[in-house]
């Protein structure tokens, strides 16, 4: 008898109990409440992304090879997405490293104006690409503020603006202020406890930040930096309004869309664009451990 | 091999000494002044003693053991030394403390051993004596077999006692805990309180324990500073503490009591509300206390003192009445836990002479 009743200790408590008709009908029930949403994936997303795979498996306009494999066999092609992968990469590191630094501080200090700062410094994600385009133009332009410095020192007129140098610019310009809040919010969430244990044991400034901090704050870095990269594989604004002879993915994109009707080529760079993107997100998401958003 | 020697000599205790230590929060953003955490304070460690600071929360006592840490600064004019050393200036990473949080603290990048060879590491410790140091630790602690589990593996009381060894591991001058067993539950709780007691008596170290739990207070602290509103009200042993308390306020934080209101006195009686208490030292006082184990139940008839009982609580080991004697706040009487008791019964107690204290700040 009374090892009965130590049987059934520590098993969960049972629940108010269905009949097995009432139960697969209420189970059907709820399956129909998600109609809606499939049928939303599946018009939106789902088919669209079908056909584009589609489109991109067909042979290209000027080669009349596979879309896919012209990519991969065309240097101008490779080279494009070769040198978007890399520029996305290091504004993704930089803007890490530098509002990383910038977001510690922040979270870390109270000072007179710091709400003023933050604005500030957040103000950029309220901008179109296009705008922050504008803005690398009015900075590194043929009529800007480098030009006109370059003037006055050199004689020459300094530009960056229309080229992989401006892109950089403009895209570590609206990926710092995203890092920033992440690394803040992370920062908040870590334990202040743990650097005043560090300390306790004669750890210097230094060694905290190493063993601690950066530890500590891993998963938002990742995960921030992987939404970097995969905004600035994608970001199309800023580069367009920088001139369309920057060689990047989404401009070639618009590039054999618009100009030369080239659906499949089109198909094929955005299909491989969303894939790399996909796969560094993945990737972050696996190495971070924590929740990490679509990009752009 | 001579640095483990150097490192494993044992270092003598040292005392600690606060003098004028006062601590004001500026207050940032509009309409906020400073705040006064601590009025200057002077208090003395002595070597090698387990000091409690009791009080409830926000009365200055997690910044106290803050300034002694190093992690807080006390206010210009304040001095704290460890031993013949002024450390005031000194931050906490150069003071050569050891420190046992709340919420562990524990790093959760590193598995135990290295949570407690980090210290080591950072004196930079041989291999060879990091790895016999941090056995002996894990030893001390009872975690053999634990070395290589992840902090996130560990129950509450195994991640306190790691805490504690890498708190230990690194020979501190001094110990310092933060509310470590807060966080735990309560049969936990006792079982960690033990053995930290044990540990702080063999080691012989000069430990601060600050706490708002009076019975980890009573068993751990060879003195007890109870705090209030930013000052020490009372300072003493525990016994004292307990039995011979300063104001109504530790009377009241320390356990519960009961008061009594002298009406009128002759020769060895005071009476008061509901008959009559033996008089003992304390003829004088107008208001007189007791704690709830010192009043004795007898048969109602015979009873120096009368009531009926209001209310009975069971509490496992004994059981807590509250009984009306016709005063403004009825006992509170602890009687054994076989006993039956039932609102508006009549019941009799007598309390000891001795048992009755007054209270100085209570007139």
């Amino acid at each position: 008898m009374s090892q009965d009743v130590l049987a059934t200790e520590g098993q969960p408590a049972r629940r108010a109990v269905f009949h097995p008709v009432l139960k697969r009908f209420r189970r059907m029930a709820s399956h129909w409440w998600l109609a809606p949403a499939l049928g939303f994936f599946c018009a939106f997303w789902l088919l669209p992304f079908v056909q584009l795979i589609a489109i991109g498996a067909q042979p290209d306009n000027s080669s009349q090879t596979l879309g896919y494999w012209a990519v991969l066999t065309h240097s101008q092609y490779l080279w494009s997405l070769l040198s978007t992968v890399l520029l996305s990469l290091s504004v993704s590191l930089i803007a890490v490293a530098v509002a990383g630094v910038c977001g510690c501080f922040l979270a870390r200090h109270r000072f007179f104006g710091k709400s003023a700062v933050l604005a500030m410094l957040t103000f950029p994600l309220a901008f179109p690409g296009v705008v922050v385009g504008f803005l690398v133009i009015m900075l590194g332009g043929r009529q800007g503020l480098s030009a006109q410095i370059g003037q006055v020192l050199s004689g020459e007129h300094w530009t960056f603006a229309y080229s992989l140098t401006g892109l950089f610019v403009g895209y570590l310009y609206f990926s710092i202020p995203r890092v920033i809040m992440t690394v803040m919010a992370a920062f908040e969430k870590l334990d202040p406890s743990l650097e005043e244990a560090a300390r306790s044991l004669g750890a210097s400034t230094w060694r905290v930040v190493r063993d601690v901090l950066i530890p500590g704050i891993r998963p938002a870095l990742i995960s921030t930096g992987a939404i970097c990269f995969a905004t600035s594989m994608g970001a199309f604004g800023t580069v367009f309004t920088l001139g369309t002879r920057i060689n990047v993915v989404p401009i070639a994109i618009y590039g054999e869309f618009t100009n030369y009707a080239n659906f499949a080529m089109a198909a094929a760079l955005s299909v491989i664009l969303g894939v790399v993107t996909w796969i560094s997100l993945s990737l972050a998401r696996r190495f971070a451990g924590d929740s990490v958003g679509g990009g752009a | 091999m001579s640095s483990y020697d150097d490192f494993d000599r044992a270092k003598t205790p040292v005392a600690i000494r606060l003098r004028q230590c006062s601590c004001t929060f500026n207050g940032s953003g509009k309409g906020r002044t400073a705040q006064t955490a601590l009025h200057p304070l002077d208090l003395e460690i002595r070597a090698g003693e387990t000091l409690v600071l009791l009080g409830p929360s926000g009365c200055g006592k997690t910044t106290t053991l803050r300034i002694i840490s190093g992690l807080e600064q006390p206010d210009a004019g304040g001095e704290v030394w460890f031993g013949d050393e002024e450390v005031t200036n000194l931050p906490i990473e150069k003071r050569d403390v050891g420190m046992v949080f709340q919420n562990y603290a524990l790093f959760p990048n590193m598995n135990v051993a290295a949570n407690i060879a980090y210290g080591l590491r950072i004196k930079g410790l041989s291999d060879d004596a990091l790895k016999r140091r941090v056995a002996e630790m894990v030893d001390m602690v009872h975690l053999n077999g634990y070395e290589q589990r992840r902090i996130s593996e560990l129950s509450g009381g195994q991640k306190q006692r790691v805490a504690l060894a890498r708190a230990l591991a690194v020979r501190p001058r001094v110990l310092l805990f933060d509310e470590p067993l807060a966080a735990l539950d309560a049969k936990l709780r006792d079982r960690l309180r033990v053995d930290i007691g044990q540990l702080l008596r063999n080691l012989g170290i000069t430990a601060v324990y600050v706490t708002h739990d009076q019975a980890e207070a009573m068993a751990l602290g060879d003195r007890i500073a109870v705090m209030e509103k930013g000052r020490i009200v009372q300072l003493g042993t525990p016994r004292e503490i307990y039995h011979q308390p300063r104001t109504a306020f530790v009377a009241d934080f320390i356990g519960n009591v009961n008061r009594f209101k002298v009406q009128g006195r002759d020769a060895e009686k005071l009476h008061v509300e509901g008959g009559y208490l033996r008089a003992g030292l304390h003829l004088d006082a107008p208001v007189l206390y007791c704690r709830p184990e010192d009043i004795e139940i007898c048969a109602p008839d015979s009873a120096p003192l009368q009531g009926r009982v209001l209310q009975s609580v069971f509490l496992g080991q004994s059981q807590r009445l509250l009984v009306d004697t016709g005063g403004d706040i009825p006992l509170q009487v602890e009687s054994d836990s076989r006993q039956r008791w039932f609102p508006g019964q009549p019941i009799g107690l007598s309390v000891a002479g001795e048992a009755l204290f007054p209270i100085a700040d209570v007139r």
